[in-house]
């Protein structure tokens, strides 16, 4: 089966605020060396999706660098390959991505049109940029084509504790075979063992460019609303849960803690660990990490490129992180190029990109509300 | 029509390296592992790349398949160009025959035409063993400031290490009026490094009439210096300062390793002036576990340790499982410590499997040389490797 993939990155604008005031949710970096956008395009390359278009919000330009030629997913080829879809404003999609408004997923999928009509493959995988997990898209797309389906949705089984969804998140119910019968946005009051989507379809590239034609001649405006609630009988819609540890970023306290249980062998298992199925993410050069004498680490996932001096418990370090000597470092993520003099204390911290912590300095928060030092800080 | 290039490296890499038996015989020495992430090669490579040449002539001959693989396209290195850039020469059959490298010399003799493509008026010749960083640029400035011939680089050594390498006597500026390969009694402490600067058009005179002389052995330190010096030629010795390892033996194998740790490395790959490229693929970035204790170490994405890990020099994907104790060791990759096992003072190539409580080699002090393990060796649960064995396979 032609498989062509599209990741949504031009969604979910606002969520994270503290760490997309200057970039696109997609490429937050996650997991001591990936970013976001790393895990849906793995699973596209992994199911051999050779064709992919990545829609983009305003502030793209850390994605841009970070996906390069695509050559890291192997994906720098001379026939399809990464397309980046920057932001477009046409006739079809009125409700244009640059203006203050929030794009919806309607508006979304508008901008990727050209894609599709484009499109020569059979089938279109679409994952949202922040959706982190291990999923055989593969496997997926053969359960839609048996079951003839027009758009299958993968939802995920979740215990829902209050505050733990948004106004963004859906929630789905299905028949017996798998029909789906509601597809409705998350209300506070819905709690307990719920269906909710983690924003991965499938459909066919012919149903979504009839679709997406269809709505922008009738002016529709909600996918939700106005493009599936009319069909939700005529069109054969249908429901895959997925049972692997997934993720999807939306706040800080999300990030923190969806980060934390990285810590679990059971989770990085099922995240990398799976044979057949590497995650894969930009090639840096860094040199291995330096555990000094006098070093202390436990309980710790750490990329390379790190200097460690000092002590570092239950923590998530990023590439190129210094650890000073007497330092203690306890649950907290440091990204890429922190650096901490000697002697400082940090607990719950998470440090975005080549901030400085100098000597002697105590810094700490809890992980319900992380202190969040922004890119490039001094302290 | 090919672009000019005013210096083009030739990179042996063909050799067998014989002395690391174990751990070369599946693999040509230069794409041997070294330091965690790095193999060998990737010193003399991004070298050149940090020093401005970027057109590495790479010459293989023995099991060049993991080279090969390796290097692909020169990526990493920023080798990947539309002109130039590194490229792989194999021996290949001409209009006259077809033959095997039979030394140094011969196999630059064999590859003319790739210098000449590339209409290069110096030639960097440098071998794909050793371990350094060093600007070749300089050198080849000074071999232009000289107005030499041919310019080689030498290493101050002690008067007893001397009678292990080719020596070069010189006058006080510099000039080379002896060369020694070896000497029982040396009168001079500069070692040639194996690294050569040659005039291009001087060097494919004295090859062609190297390559007629049906007596020659064709190797750069036995005949085209010594015949080069006897005719005169201007021959310069390039002082170099700095870390310089030929890394051939099992013992300088395990010393450069061990120069990465400390707290001021004597070798330093994370200087971000001279970065050391290699081609990795994206692992997994390392856990360590609660019950780890590491100390004075180096370890890579994709490991996991749970057990106790000192002076080591840790590959991707090793897993030191509870209760395993590693030591004064080089694991290259790929490789699994079995729970309680204990390994000492040893090398272990990549993908070794050590099984539950085996024990291999045995305290730095007390052994008597460094054990080492062969690719894909699995040693069974509860074994004992004597210290100083050599196993390539069980």
């Amino acid at each position: 089966m032609n498989i062509a993939g599209l990741i949504l990155s031009n969604l979910n604008r606002g969520k994270l605020p503290e760490m997309t005031r200057r970039r696109i949710l997609s490429s937050v970096p996650f997991g001591c060396r990936y970013r976001l956008i790393d895990f849906p395009l793995s699973n596209m390359v992994n199911a051999g999706i050779t064709n992919i278009g990545i829609a983009t919000d305003l502030n793209y330009k850390s994605l841009l660098d970070h996906i390069g030629t695509g050559k890291d997913w192997d994906l720098a080829r001379r026939s399809g390959g990464i397309r980046m879809l920057p932001p477009l404003v046409s006739g079809y999609n009125p409700l244009v991505s640059y203006q203050p408004t929030f794009p919806t997923r309607l508006s979304a999928m508008m901008s990727t049109l050209d894609f599709v009509r484009n499109c020569a493959e059979d089938v279109i995988v679409l994952c949202d940029g922040n959706v982190i997990c291990n999923m055989d898209l593969g496997a997926l797309v053969e359960e839609h084509i048996a079951k003839d389906a027009d758009i299958t949705f993968v939802a995920q089984k979740i215990n829902v504790t209050p505050g733990m969804l948004d106004r963004d998140d859906v929630l789905v119910e299905n028949d017996e075979e798998g029909r789906l019968t509601s597809y409705a946005r998350a209300l506070p009051g819905d709690l307990g063992e719920r269906s909710v989507m983690i924003n991965v379809m499938v459909m066919k590239t012919s149903f979504m460019r009839n679709m997406l034609e269809n709505a922008a001649a009738h002016g529709a405006s909600s996918f939700d609303i106005d493009v599936l609630r009319p069909n939700l009988n005529r069109w054969k819609l249908y429901v895959s849960y997925f049972t692997g540890w997934c993720a999807q970023i939306n706040s800080m306290e999300t990030y923190f803690r969806r980060s934390m249980e990285l810590l679990d062998p059971d989770v990085r298992r099922d995240l990398f660990g799976q044979e057949g199925f590497p995650i894969l993410t930009k090639v840096r050069n860094s040199a291995p990490t330096k555990y000094m004498p006098g070093s202390k680490v436990t309980g710790s996932l750490i990329a390379d490129g790190c200097v460690i001096e000092g002590t570092v418990e239950n923590s998530i370090l990023f590439r190129g992180v210094r650890v000073g000597r007497g330092t203690v470092v306890r649950n907290s993520i440091l990204l890429q190029g922190t650096y901490t003099g000697d002697n400082v204390t940090l607990q719950g911290v998470v440090a975005d990109k080549n901030v400085t912590i100098r000597d002697g300095r105590t810094l700490a928060g809890h992980e319900t509300m992380p202190f969040y030092i922004e890119k490039g800080a001094s302290v | 029509m090919h672009q000019k290039k005013e210096c083009v490296a030739m990179l042996l890499a063909g050799g067998q390296g014989s002395r690391l038996y174990a751990l070369t015989k599946k693999t040509a020495k230069p794409a041997v592992r070294f330091g965690g992430k790095y193999r060998i090669i990737d010193f003399p490579l991004s070298n050149c790349i940090n020093s401005g040449i970027d057109t590495v002539g790479v010459l293989t001959q023995y099991q060049p398949l993991v080279l090969n693989e390796y290097i692909g396209n020169g990526l990493p290195w920023d080798l990947d160009r539309n002109v130039g850039g590194v490229k792989i020469l194999p021996p290949y059959q001409g209009q006259n025959g077809a033959d095997w490298y039979k030394g140094t010399a011969n196999a630059i003799y064999q590859n003319m035409e790739f210098i000449d493509q590339y209409n290069a008026e110096y030639v960097l010749i440098l071998s794909g063993d050793h371990i350094y960083h060093m600007d070749y640029s300089k050198m080849l400035k000074f071999h232009k400031e000289q107005g030499a011939d041919c310019t080689i680089a030498v290493l101050e050594v002690t008067l007893e290490e001397a009678s292990r390498f080719g020596i070069m006597s010189t006058y006080e500026d510099g000039t080379i009026y002896k060369f020694t390969e070896k000497p029982k009694n040396p009168d001079s402490t500069k070692a040639s490094m194996g690294i050569y600067v040659f005039n291009k058009k001087k060097l494919f005179d004295y090859l062609v009439a190297d390559a007629a002389d049906p007596n020659s052995a064709n190797d750069f330190g036995k005949n085209i210096i010594p015949n080069m010096l006897a005719a005169g030629e201007k021959m310069m010795a390039y002082p170099f300062e700095g870390y310089w390892k030929d890394v051939g033996t099992i013992q300088s194998l395990w010393e450069a390793n061990m120069d990465l740790l400390g707290d001021v490395p004597v070798l330093n790959v994370s200087d971000e002036s001279w970065r050391i490229y290699s081609r990795h693929r994206a692992e997994q970035p390392q856990y360590v576990g609660k019950t780890a204790v590491i100390e004075n170490s180096s370890i890579t994405e994709g490991c996991e340790i749970h057990g106790t890990v000192k002076n080591c020099v840790l590959g991707s994907g090793v897993r030191v499982m509870y209760g395993a104790y590693v030591k004064d060791s080089v694991i290259m990759g790929n490789t699994v410590i079995g729970e309680g096992a204990t390994v000492n003072y040893a090398i272990l190539d990549e993908g070794v499997d050590i099984g539950a409580g085996a024990k291999i080699g045995a305290p730095r002090e007390s052994a008597t040389d460094i054990t080492v393990i062969g690719t894909g060796v699995k040693i069974p649960s509860g074994a004992t490797v004597a210290d100083g064995k050599m196993i390539s396979e069980l």
